[in-house]
């Protein structure tokens, strides 16, 4: 069975984003970047299905910033047995549309039996990609799932439902899987582990060319939320504080 | 003579006997048949003792001398005399929970006859169980973010500076000041991002600027020294950010290394020379007590407190340094300075070395209390109203374990932070 986990390479959220000089996206220069953390567990369901009923895992991502070689040493540490970049001219803030574009055109040469990726990724929480690559790989596509069995060709996956509800569902394989959440939580990678296959890891890469955005949408603008009002302390003990409140609602007309 | 006892019959020697069957032939203390030890399982001390930096684990004689010396004993039921043994009967320490309480404080060696090293015992066994994926999910996630961020705290690397712009006297950053300097500061992770770490982060910015010292900071550059990740396991997270601060620290011309924590100090005098680094570091304490006549004057404003002083294990026990805290706190005009039963070299722990400080859950199933909990008792029954510290994981520790223990009123501040006191009124 080949299991292929795609990932992607998104800015670290411990950083304080700062928009470009444009005003049109991030300024790129000032943050760093880390593994989607959905893709983080997206890894882990891969390796603990291969461990379950066998098969070989492949990881495959876009190297936006030339720094994935981290990423996909960590995901060889943690069990994956081939890993793969799509390198060429890029710059940061590709969308989804090219994103999945380039992803499915590289896994349809791995003969893929089941393909995991993270439900979304925080850069622009736009939970397209799975959808996109089963479209464009002609299979079926199940997300926001929380565990994944196979077992004779079928897979079986747990969905979550708003209100605490679990659906489960049988499919054939080939499928997409968009995982929100592993079975068990990413197990831990250590990095001597990590140094020694960077040594000896050979990283296969995949050469596109940045033709300009997938879809016809392009982000005009972007800006940091405008607050508009803000909490009002009211000093004092517990009375006056509530003859302040009184007082308020009362100009407020509310009483 | 008393007739008594000079009347002793000789003892009857006989060349064999044999009584009930059984040879009992030669000397009388002899052993008639071979013990068999068969309830005891060596093989998981010598799975220990195999280790590099294991072996002195099979030198325990079971005196039990580090027992009542053992800080998580005081809160538990622990100490290598009894982690021997749990090994000797049938615990496999790679697997057990017990392997993650342990903070090498190193009283335990200092008063060890054999020598059984916990400190390099410790970092060997539970590099196997990181390796073999046994990691507590809290530590997991410290050093998941120590390789991501560069702190354990998981924040960004490049907000490594961002303290300094609370700081009303200047702070130069390696990178943009372009010139040697004499004293390089390396400031550590949690003064640099956490709350009350940036509080003495700020308190020795002022120090130094007001003893006109010219120094420089790494910032962005600087990652977090990595020794208390080592000993909680990941030596390969160690050697990486090791590699990373040894370069940033040749990369730029300076006479005098300084830390804030006694941590880093053992990480660059101790460890760091194993990967090529050969130069000293000082603790900030060291630093200051040598411009004690230019600072004393300074201090103009009275702190009038009875004031006790926690020994950091790893300046005191490990660096052997007990004085250099205590003079900067006696420079202090109106403070009292009391010391607990527990201290310099008998000192106890906070509970936060040799990963302690990302188990806090973890131990809380191992123990009655917290160590800094048991600590600050031990504080509060001296009489102290403020807790003096030096090293930068006790203050976020101490503060909490007062107000886990309703004590409140005992002030936990850096000894950093007393001198700015008392220098700014």
């Amino acid at each position: 069975m080949n299991i292929v986990v795609a990932i992607k390479h998104i800015p670290s959220l411990a950083d304080e984003l700062e928009v470009n000089d444009e005003g049109t996206n991030l300024d790129y220069d000032m943050v760093d970047f880390v593994l989607n953390e959905f893709d983080e567990q997206a890894i882990e369901q891969a390796v603990l299905v291969k461990e379950a009923s066998g098969g070989a895992v492949t990881v495959v991502g876009v190297d936006v910033i030339e720094e994935l070689d981290g990423v996909l040493h960590t995901a060889l540490a943690k069990g994956a047995d081939k890993a793969v970049k799509i390198v060429g001219d890029l710059e940061p803030g590709i969308d989804s549309h090219t994103h999945a574009r380039w992803l499915a055109d590289a896994i349809k040469e791995m003969d893929a039996d089941i393909i995991l990726t993270g439900v979304q990724a925080a850069d622009d929480l736009d939970g397209q990609i799975g959808p996109m690559l089963a479209a464009h790989l002609d299979m079926p596509y199940l997300g926001v799932v929380t565990g994944v069995e196979v077992a004779h060709r079928v897979a079986t996956l747990y969905k979550e439902y708003a209100g605490g509800m679990m659906g489960k569902y049988a499919v054939s394989l080939p499928l997409v899987v968009g995982v929100q959440a592993a079975t068990k939580p990413p197990r831990y990678a250590p990095i001597s582990k990590i140094r020694q296959i960077a040594k000896t890891a050979v990283i296969e890469e995949i050469e596109v060319d940045d033709d300009g955005p997938g879809a016809a949408v392009m982000l005009r603008k972007m800006s940091p939320p405008v607050s508009t009002g803000h909490a009002n302390m009211l000093p004092g003990d517990a009375e006056a504080v509530a003859e302040k409140i009184i007082a308020i609602i009362k100009e407020r007309g509310l009483l | 003579m008393d007739a008594g006892l000079d009347k002793v019959d000789a003892i009857f020697e006989k060349e064999t006997a044999i009584i009930d069957g059984v040879d009992i032939s030669g000397p009388w203390n002899r052993m008639f048949k071979e013990r068999v030890i068969w309830e005891y399982t060596p093989e998981l001390i010598d799975k220990v003792a195999d280790l590099p930096g294991g072996e002195s684990f099979a030198w325990c004689y079971q005196c039990a001398k580090c027992i009542p010396v053992c800080p998580v004993d005081m809160v538990g039921n622990y100490g290598p005399r009894k982690l021997y043994r749990m090994a000797q009967t049938g615990t496999d320490l790679h697997k057990s929970e017990e392997l993650w309480l342990c903070t090498t404080c190193a009283n335990c060696l200092r008063v060890c006859k054999k020598v059984v090293d916990m400190v390099q015992i410790m970092p060997a066994v539970r590099e196997q169980a990181v390796l073999d994926g046994n990691v507590p999910e809290e530590l997991q996630k410290a050093f998941e973010d120590t390789a991501k961020f560069g702190n354990p705290l998981g924040q960004g690397q490049r907000k490594r500076a961002a303290w300094t712009k609370k700081s009303d006297v200047p702070v130069p950053i390696m990178k943009k000041h372009g010139q040697p300097v004499d004293v390089l500061w390396y400031v550590g992770s949690y003064p640099s991002y956490h709350p009350r770490g940036i509080d003495a982060a700020l308190a020795a910015a002022r120090i130094f600027n007001a003893l006109g010292i010219d120094f420089g900071i790494l910032g962005p550059e600087e990652k977090d020294d990595g020794d208390t990740q080592r000993l909680a396991g990941e030596s390969g997270l160690f050697e990486m950010l090791a590699e990373h601060n040894i370069a940033m620290f040749n990369k730029y011309e300076w006479n005098t290394l300084v830390v804030t924590g006694p941590h880093e100090l053992n990480a660059f005098k101790k460890e760091y020379p194993k990967l090529g680094f050969d130069r000293s570091a000082l603790h900030y304490t060291q630093f200051l007590v040598q411009h004690l006549d230019q600072l004393k004057p300074m201090l103009k404003h009275e702190i009038k407190a009875t004031v006790t002083f926690h020994d950091p294990c790893y300046l005191g026990r490990h660096h052997g340094e007990y004085d250099a805290p205590r003079e900067l706190l006696r420079a202090i005009p109106g403070l009292e300075l009391v010391e607990m039963g527990r201290c310099r070299e008998n000192g106890y722990c906070c509970g936060g070395g040799g990963g302690g400080m990302w188990l806090d859950s973890f131990t809380q199933n191992h123990t009655t209390m917290r160590l800094s909990e048991r600590r600050v008792l031990e504080a509060v029954a001296y009489g102290a109203e403020i807790l003096a510290v030096c090293c930068p994981f006790e203050v976020s520790r101490f503060e909490d374990a007062a107000k886990s223990t309703g004590n409140d009123q005992l002030k936990v501040l850096d000894i950093l932070e007393l001198l700015d006191q008392s220098m700014r009124g």
